[in-house]
């Protein structure tokens, strides 16, 4: 009980310390919010400038971020929303409680998804790694064919999975489920979320893990270890735009819209890299780091449209469902 | 039922039910509030889907399994440990409750650097020109289960034991008994009173199992319920259902708890006078090989893969980030916080089911153990939105959810226990006119004292390395060590993870160590 009170007076007092700056809330991922990740560095440099408080508030990941929003409907503390996925948005923007940006800038985002609602901050490709002295197939035909063991995540429950699911969907259509039947014996367990399967492909349970392109450039960047590579696959990559857009009900609306003009200047765009492991979604001045440019390229984008996700998403799962249930 | 009460009851209790009635209810209306207000935000309840049921057989197959083969493995390690005294024997078990309370994805990584496809037993194997093992599948699961709550079982049935009063070995063993008479006269009846209790508790904790049993059951054919009510929240946004579900689940372990009661005989041994243990019927040098070879055997199952924890922490535990102190100094905080809770609660509802058969306060005591995580936190999010921002009240509120997950097992250790004092010492507490407070201060909680310390231990490990309900809430500044050690993970950063992993597994230890030895004081046990 004496920590209620305790909190309650700490909560109070932070109150009583802001009331002088008005106050930004943005919902975001709990990796953002992270010691690890860009939040620290995203919110001294936004202070810097907007004379405000910045309050990053973590829930989860990007989906629960969406079920979180869903239940706090209009009477949301939250002025922006950072971190949904152009799989997410279309279920975003039905809830009616987001309002239009006004963001222009200079995307160097490979795709032609644009949105009133949302605006990008960072995207990537899904791809397999694996363990650069590793020979591996450069199509889903081949991986089925071959006898490698996959780590992948659980659409119902992880972000990437999703990604995966909508990534053999959008290049086979409906020849999914085969891909599907033929990947099920190199599936050797499916996940709750990323960092499970990361852990296992790192203890050595499986020869590929499910992530992203530029996971290999963590390991090169921040431990000097260039024993992880991506495998580029023929058929191309299925992207994640990572996005970001102003709720309707914010009290903050002036604030909020100087805070997503400020998500796609340099001052954020050079923090993405080397903390969330993105592509930026404007390249800043500075360009990229080095390690980046060791990366592979895919040589198609693809992305399903958003407005059609919600259907999609539901036939693949089923699929999915049906090759690895058995 | 109090009717039923007082037929069951030889003397009327000395202390009133009241307090343990309100505990009860207390924790009823929380789990109950919080569904309805999930199904008051979904505006109803929704019907499941085939897949919903599928994930019901699975989950009430693979909790049986995991339940009965923790207890039916643990009666052997129990009497094994029970009838032996060696040097370590106190530290083996405290560290036997080790995997109880690592965080999933950490005891996951451990089993798997043994059993796995790349682990220590498939590389051993592979000398020998032989096929790793495949850990992935039901198996998979039971096993991973087995070594969660085998240490618990063993712990529960152990103390059953230790509540048979020195002087009944003593006068058998005089009389001539063997060991197959002690068998028959204490420990069978002993092992019918507890173990069903023990298997339901084991039973409900594998009912909310999800990553565990999705890692390594080895993709969906091993959904369980907790999955699907994930699935309905964040895929589907489906919160009727998932209300539904959760329901189900708590059903589930209502129905295993009415099973365990009806199972279990009510009678104690009655009272000794707490002399140590001496068991003359097995000096004989098979029955030592036999208990040493249980012994080795359970040890080298449950360590091997703390072992490989320990190994992989170690490197890291010499550079953690500031964070993780910092969060470190939270976990601590809501275990402490979490084991007092915990005692508010357990010691009135203790008190009560000591004195009369309340169904309602023992199904009540099991409910926390079902409710799933992701439901509860939901609920009360959805209560506390209104008032007050959840987020400030992050640490308070996975410190209570944590007090009510480890009910259960403190009210399996206390209960039994209080139930002795109750037989052995109630009529002369009566006699006395001590009554309420005084027989509580002067005879009921000194007489538990080694039960108090062990469920404020447990309660305090148990909580130190739960996950909860914090990932719900959570902001920047309020994160416990389990969730640092998600987010380093999540970050790439496996071996500061590792490390980490290795502080909250001695933070959780020392905390248990020091409860149930200040539980302990000068007892021979």
């Amino acid at each position: 009980m004496k920590h209620l009170v305790f909190a309650a007076g700490v909560l109070s007092a932070t109150a009583a310390l802001a009331a002088d700056k008005p106050e930004l809330v943005v919902y975001t991922y709990d990796s953002f919010v992270s010691d690890w990740g860009p939040g620290p560095a995203v919110e001294a440099a936004f202070e810097e400038i907007c004379n405000c408080d910045l309050k990053l508030v973590g829930a989860g990941d990007g989906a629960a971020l969406l079920a979180r929003i869903k239940l706090e409907g209009a009477r949301s503390d939250a002025d922006v929303v950072l971190g949904l996925d152009t799989n997410l948005t279309e279920a975003a923007a039905q809830t009616g409680l987001f309002a239009p940006h006004e963001v222009s800038a200079n995307f160097a985002v490979p795709s032609d998804w644009v949105s009133p609602l949302f605006t990008p901050y960072d995207w990537g490709y899904f791809a397999f790694v694996h363990n650069a002295d590793q020979d591996v197939p450069s199509n889903f035909r081949d991986l089925a064919d071959s006898d490698l063991k996959l780590v992948i995540q659980d659409p119902r429950s992880s972000t990437p999975g999703l990604g995966l699911l909508l990534w053999v969907k959008a290049a086979y259509g409906d020849e999914a489920a085969q891909i599907w039947d033929g990947l099920a014996d190199n599936i050797v367990t499916v996940t709750k979320g990323w960092s499970e399967a990361y852990g296992l492909f790192l203890e050595g349970e499986a020869d590929m893990v499910l992530s992203y392109t530029t996971s290999p450039a963590y390991h090169l960047i921040a431990e000097g270890d260039d024993s992880k590579a991506a495998a580029p696959f023929e058929e191309g990559h299925y992207m994640q735009i990572e996005v970001a857009g102003k709720l309707a009900s914010s009290d903050q609306p002036e604030l909020a819209d100087q805070f997503l003009e400020f998500m796609v200047s340099d001052a954020f765009q050079s923090i993405i890299p080397t903390t969330n492991w993105m592509y930026p979604a404007v390249i800043p001045a500075g360009g990229l780091p080095d390690g980046f440019d060791t990366l592979i390229r895919p040589q198609a984008s693809l992305l399903l449209p958003s407005a059609k996700v919600p259907a999609i998403r539901d036939a693949a799962l089923a699929e999915w469902l049906s090759a690895l249930g058995q | 039922m109090a009717e039923r009460a007082r037929s069951v009851n030889r003397v009327p209790p000395p202390v009133s039910p009241v307090g343990g009635i309100g505990a009860a209810v207390a924790i009823a209306a929380l789990m109950g509030l919080s569904v309805l207000a999930v199904i008051w935000r979904a505006g109803g309840v929704s019907g499941l889907t085939g897949a919903d049921w599928a994930a019901l057989r699975f989950t009430v197959m693979q909790a049986l399994l995991s339940s009965l083969l923790s207890v039916a493995l643990a009666i052997p390690v129990a009497r094994a440990l029970a009838r032996r005294r060696f040097f370590g024997r106190r530290a083996l078990i405290v560290l036997l409750g080790a995997p109880f309370i690592l965080p999933v994805i950490v005891a996951i990584l451990g089993l798997l650097a043994v059993f796995g496809r790349n682990g220590w037993l498939s590389v051993g194997l592979g000398v020998f020109g032989l096929e790793p093992i495949r850990i992935y599948g039901l198996h998979g699961v039971v096993l991973a289960h087995v070594f969660f709550n085998l240490p618990l079982a063993v712990r529960l049935l152990l103390q059953g034991w230790q509540d048979i009063p020195a002087e009944r070995f003593r006068l058998a063993a005089q009389l001539g008994a063997g060991p197959r008479d002690m068998l028959r006269l204490f420990e069978w009846p002993m092992l019918r009173r507890v173990a069903p209790g023990v298997a339901a508790v084991i039973f409900a904790i594998c009912l909310t199992s999800f990553a565990v049993a999705l890692t390594l059951g080895g993709g969906p054919r091993a959904t369980t319920l907790e999955l699907a009510i994930y699935q309905a929240f964040r895929f589907d946004f489906d919160l009727g259902r998932a209300a539904v579900l959760a329901v189900v689940q708590i059903g589930l372990a209502g129905a295993a708890a009415l099973l365990a009661l009806r199972l279990s005989g009510q009678d104690g041994f009655g009272a000794g006078l707490d002399r140590p243990v001496h068991r003359w019927d097995a000096q004989g040098g098979w029955l030592r090989a036999q208990d040493t070879a249980v012994i080795a055997a359970a040890a080298l199952f449950l360590c091997l893969p703390l072992l490989a924890v320990i190994l992989r922490g170690l490197p890291g535990l010499l550079d953690l980030p500031d964070a993780v102190w910092r969060a470190a100094l939270s976990s601590v905080w809501v275990a402490g916080l979490s084991t007092v809770l915990l005692l508010i609660l357990a010691l009135p509802m203790a008190a009560t089911l000591a004195g009369g058969r309340w169904l309602g306060v023992e199904m009540a005591g099991l409910l926390g153990l079902a409710a799933s995580p992701l439901a509860l936190g939901t609920g009360l999010f959805i209560l506390i939105h209104p008032f007050a921002n959840p987020a400030a009240l992050a640490l308070p509120l996975t410190a209570l959810v944590n007090a009510i997950m480890a009910l259960p097992f403190a009210l399996r250790s206390l209960v039994p226990a209080a139930r002795d004092v109750m037989q052995g010492q109630g009529r002369l507490a009566l006699a006395l006119d001590l009554r309420g407070w005084r027989f509580l201060r002067l005879v009921f909680l000194p007489r538990l004292r080694p039960q108090i310390g062990f469920a404020a231990g447990l309660t305090a490990a148990l909580s130190m390395g739960d996950l909860g309900v914090i990932t719900l809430f959570a902001d920047p500044e309020r994160a416990t060590l389990p969730l640092q050690i998600y987010r380093l993970m999540g970050a790439y950063r496996m071996e500061a993870a590792a490390g980490a992993a290795l502080l909250l597994l001695v933070l959780s230890l020392a905390a248990f160590w020091i409860c149930d030895r200040g539980g302990r004081g000068h007892a021979g046990a």
